[in-house]
């Protein structure tokens, strides 16, 4: 993308080493914790399934039990492969036994060695699946290429029920998405565990598990089919299950994954230190599984002003571009969230929106960034509503967004209905195919208003990031510097769930996946240090 | 004298309506004159169908006019709508409390239950408010605790109590199955049977409820789409006084 707003290149620069300087403590408390749903996911990776009869998922049944004897600090897989050989038996029937009451804590740990072949064994044929499952992607995506929009459609689907929303979300594709996302249930992000199986019971949102992962992506398979084009699907890998989520999505080929470094902390109150270990798992599996995270920026504006806090948006997705980076995923995988959400009475206020979306197109020119429509100014005046997407449409194509959250003009009154999609699409297509080579024509006043704030927000983003440097990141989030909430290090949800890892601490999933994305064991630092230049 | 009014499109009493819907059914003509028959057997009359387009292979999305045949009594209407007449603003609202009340109001506010929507009870109490009005944490006189979402009933009167709370504010956005009906009934029992509900000034708000529906749950305001915080603080400390004089 051409430079059109004169950003200072070393004033980014030194936005990035703020950031790199912030999170470094974080990463290394990360290296030396692990959590219950890291475990966790560890096991789902290593083939460890299924649910109790009061549908207690096998994952927790055993992280459960180690906790409670203390063991969880060697990690919950040096248990379970030394269960496998003491039974001699596959991983279901394992788990059924697991379910039935077997507990593998007590099992007294056989030959070392031999655990360490078997459990190298079950990692590599989790993380084969997931990579089996990349190549299947991208065989696809080249087979449909060019296919796909620009930016990629987003649409969203939340009906409770996984084959009501086969339904729209086919319609949906069918209609030009590129990306459906099933939104989750109201309040799964709190709950401690993942559910079992396909379920048709949800508030605001269908539950995540891995079947339904499964009877959706079946459902767009068929779908990208018919359409020859390829339908991404998408689900949150957020909330107390993080990493959990994204070795389902990982497992059943999910393409994008909601994943925000710190979104649990300032909207969802979980612990900080639970969502930094948690969020660090789940990028690691999100970027060897070929998957593209989208951040949260978008959220920082619900709660604050966009035009105030503007530069909260970018300071934000400054750490998260840092904290990915660390977890080995690829600029091309980070889709680094902001939204159109500035007041609509605001004169010129396209104008800042502009700024804001070339902004982040330059100084991010890798990332497909994701952008979000309108939803604080919605109001019942749907008239007004679909005016309002409109010109969020022409900011997405004018300035070169990757992914493109459609607006819905019913946005202030319930979950979409089919027609409301409908009307979402065909506006963004119109407006994106009459301005297809805008940004190749226009360039901006160098005095001119645009340029001007583009300014102004790097500055003070660098004027914050300071000031969080000098606090430290924990203590920041403490006194309220992030969306006016205010979070102490040691309070919130989850944070029993952290675990001290052991010097016997074991994790073949963890090293493998390490190996793949060239991270070195203790120092996930460094990695990726060129940003996204 | 009975007033009929009836919509207007561009003549008085013609009646005409815009709509637009979705059948699940292949668009085609057969579709489009389905559409018109369907609007007709509401009571419209004149249907045309102006649009019609295809969402996937079965369903179609329509949009139409016609003339409505009813009318209705203007006069007879009454409006279920806490915020009668004018309401009070910030800086009346705290002059109001300081020489009537005479202390400041404490008042509580949640999103309770399963409910993660802090988007409403945070346009009431955040500072910053909505709209161009201030949020109750901005008002001198009120001093308000924003618990945010997912609080349960439990939690929401404990706090209620230890802050000695004037005022409870019920936040409630999800109402799929009806799943704030139960949790704004427990929240009343739970205050009763702990004989503390003629303590508080308890108000309920959402875009899907009525003020009926708040009364008839037992709460004693209920505070639809598009209320602000000024007209939530001037009930409420106009009810505060109401209540010190009745006792």
């Amino acid at each position: 993308m051409k430079d059109k707003l004169g950003l200072p290149r070393d004033r980014i620069d030194g936005a990035r080493d703020l950031a790199d300087k912030i999170t470094r403590p974080i990463l290394g408390f990360v290296e030396k914790h692990t959590t219950v749903t890291v475990e966790r996911a560890t096991l789902r990776l290593a083939g460890c399934d299924g649910a109790d009869r009061e549908g207690v998922p096998v994952p927790n049944l055993v992280v459960d039990q180690l906790e409670a004897s203390g063991r969880l600090e060697e990690g919950a897989l040096l248990w379970y492969a030394n269960a496998l050989i003491r039974e001699g038996r596959d991983p279901g029937e394992l788990d059924a036994r697991i379910a039935a009451g077997l507990k593998i804590g007590d099992l007294p740990l056989g030959d070392r060695e031999a655990i360490r072949r078997k459990g190298e064994a079950l990692a590599r044929a989790g993380l084969d699946r997931v990579a089996a499952n990349r190549a299947t992607r991208e065989a696809l995506l080249d087979r449909w290429k060019g296919r796909n929009n620009d930016p990629l459609l987003y649409l969203i689907v939340a009906t409770g029920n996984i084959h009501e929303d086969v339904k729209q979300a086919r319609a949906a594709a069918m209609r030009g998405a590129d990306v459906i996302a099933v939104i989750r249930t109201t309040a799964q992000s709190l709950l401690d565990y993942v559910p079992y199986g396909a379920t048709t019971e949800g508030f605001g949102g269908t539950y995540a598990t891995q079947e339904n992962f499964r009877i959706m992506r079946a459902a767009l398979d068929e779908v990208s089919e018919k359409e020859g084009r390829y339908i991404r699907l998408t689900n949150y890998a957020s909330g107390l299950c993080m990493p959990e989520i994204a070795a389902m999505g990982a497992l059943e080929r999910l393409d994008m994954m909601l994943n925000d470094s710190m979104y649990g902390i300032l909207f969802r109150d979980i612990n900080p230190y639970r969502t930094f270990v948690d969020q660090n798992f789940s990028r690691m599996i999100n970027a060897a599984a070929g998957i593209i995270i989208n951040t949260g920026e978008d959220n920082y504006l619900t709660t604050s002003d966009a035009v105030e806090k503007a530069y909260t948006v970018l300071a934000s997705q400054f750490l998260n571009e840092r904290l990915a980076l660390a977890a080995g995923l690829k600029p091309w995988q980070i889709g680094l969230g902001h939204a159109f959400e500035m007041d609509p009475t605001l004169k010129n206020g396209f104008l800042l929106e502009f700024a804001q979306a070339q902004m982040a197109r330059e100084i991010f020119p890798e990332h497909p960034l994701k952008y979000m429509p309108p939803t604080k100014f919605m109001s019942g005046d749907i008239f007004k509503g679909l005016a309002m997407d409109t010109l969020f449409n022409f900011v997405s194509k004018a300035t070169g967004q990757g992914i493109h959250l459609l607006g819905m003009l019913t946005e202030a009154i319930h979950t979409p209905f089919m027609m409301d999609r409908h009307i979402a699409v065909d506006n963004a297509k119109y407006v994106m195919d009459n301005i297809a080579s805008f940004a190749d024509e226009i360039e901006f006043n160098k005095e001119g208003l645009i340029v001007k704030r583009a300014h102004e927000v790097l500055e003070r983003t660098l004027a914050f990031l300071e000031e969080v440097e000098a606090k430290g990141l924990f203590d920041s989030i403490a006194e309220g510097l992030f969306a006016d909430v205010k979070r102490p290090r040691d309070g919130g949800k989850g944070f029993g769930g952290i675990v001290e890892k052991s010097g016997e601490y074991w994790n073949p999933v963890e090293e493998s996946l390490k190996a793949t994305l060239g991270l070195r064991v203790g120092d996930g630092r460094r990695n990726g240090a060129e940003g996204g230049r | 004298m009975a007033t009929i009014v009836r919509p207007y499109g561009d003549t008085l009493d013609d009646g005409k309506v815009q709509l637009s819907f979705s059948l699940p059914v292949a668009e085609g003509p057969k579709a489009r004159e389905a559409a018109r028959l369907i609007v007709e057997s509401w009571g419209f009359r004149d249907c045309e169908v102006v649009h019609s387009a295809p969402m996937s292979e079965d369903f179609t999305f329509f949009v139409a006019y016609a003339k409505a045949q009813g009318g209705i009594d203007f006069e007879l209407v009454v409006a279920d709508d806490a915020r009668e007449g004018e309401s009070m603003s910030m800086d009346e609202v705290d002059a109001f409390i300081r020489e009537r009340i005479g202390r400041k109001v404490v008042v509580v506010g949640a999103c309770t239950g399963f409910d993660a929507h802090t988007v409403g009870i945070d346009a009431i109490m955040n500072m910053k408010g909505y709209n161009h009005h201030y949020g109750l944490e901005r008002y001198a006189m009120i001093e308000a605790h924003n618990l945010g979402a997912q609080v349960t009933n439990e939690r929401l009167v404990e706090y209620s109590a230890k802050v000695k709370a004037d005022a409870i504010l019920v936040s409630q956005v999800v109402t799929q199955k009806d799943v704030h009906i139960a949790n704004m009934t427990q929240l009343v029992e739970l205050l009763e049977a702990r004989g503390e509900r003629s303590r508080y000034v308890l108000v309920a708000g959402g875009p899907r409820l009525s003020n009926k529906l708040a009364i008839e749950l037992g709460y004693d305001v209920g505070f639809g789409r598009g209320s602000y915080a000024n007209e939530v603080a001037t009930w409420v400390v106009n009810r505060i006084v109401d209540k010190a004089k009745a006792r």
